[in-house]
């Protein structure tokens, strides 16, 4: 079994899988964080993926994808936290 | 032999960040399921990176990952304080089994009883003097 087939048939389901179920708390979350965190973890595991699937193609451009997925991501739970707080302190 | 390294380093990495899902389904708290996920996901997800420059054996790629790997273990535990803090303060609720909640205790100590209820017993704050608002304001 190569390193390209033992990722796409096992490495790769496997996050799947991981992505499936953060998105289930993503729908099922009763409140915003759990909604926040949850998209944090499905971006944490998209920058897995690619990673994992720059090496089955051999194609190491889509780190840089990965690279700004992790700035983003940051950014965007920062915005959140800011936003939760804004909305406590002004109810 | 690379190409072992390579796969026990993705196996590892790839169940960390199953363990990280099972983790925020699970869990039966928000600040349980921070804790998990947060965790969790950065070294699973460092773990696949780092097969990923064992793999391509570049320097320019190895950089680059080492950027990534950095920035991911420097900015997910300040992510998850500050959502997690938000989160307390808009008083998300606790497990009903936990036993120590020393954030609603020390922001009792700072703001005094009345100004703060931290989650669970959340009230109305209807102190409208403007010292109280100013207080509330400047925490």
């Amino acid at each position: 079994m190569t390193l390209s087939v033992y990722i796409l048939q096992v490495i790769l389901p496997l996050l799947a899988c991981a992505m499936v179920t953060a998105f289930v708390r993503l729908v099922r979350g009763p409140t915003l964080p759990d909604r926040v965190v949850a998209l944090d973890l499905m971006a944490t595991l998209i920058i897995a993926i690619s990673a994992a699937y720059s090496v089955v193609t051999d194609q190491p451009a889509y780190l840089d994808a990965a690279i700004v997925l992790a700035l983003i991501t940051f950014l965007g739970t920062v915005a959140f936290a800011y936003y939760l707080n804004r909305s406590v302190k002004n109810a | 032999m690379l190409d072992t390294a390579v796969s026990i380093l993705l196996t590892t990495g790839a169940l960390f960040a199953a363990i990280a899902a099972i983790g925020i389904v699970r869990m039966p708290d928000f600040y349980m399921r921070i804790s998990a996920t947060t965790k969790a996901s950065t070294l699973g997800a460092s773990f696949i990176l780092g097969a990923t420059a064992l793999h391509f054996e570049d320097a320019a790629v190895s950089g680059k990952i080492i950027a990534i790997i950095a920035f991911i273990i420097l900015t997910t535990p300040v992510a998850a304080h500050m959502i997690g803090r938000a989160a307390h303060r808009s008083g998300v609720p606790l497990w009903k089994e936990s036993v120590q909640d020393d954030l609603t205790a020390s922001e009792k100590e700072v703001t005094g009883p009345s100004s703060h209820g931290g989650p669970g017993k959340r009230e109305s704050n209807s102190s409208k003097s403007p010292e109280a608002l100013l207080r509330r304001r400047m925490i």
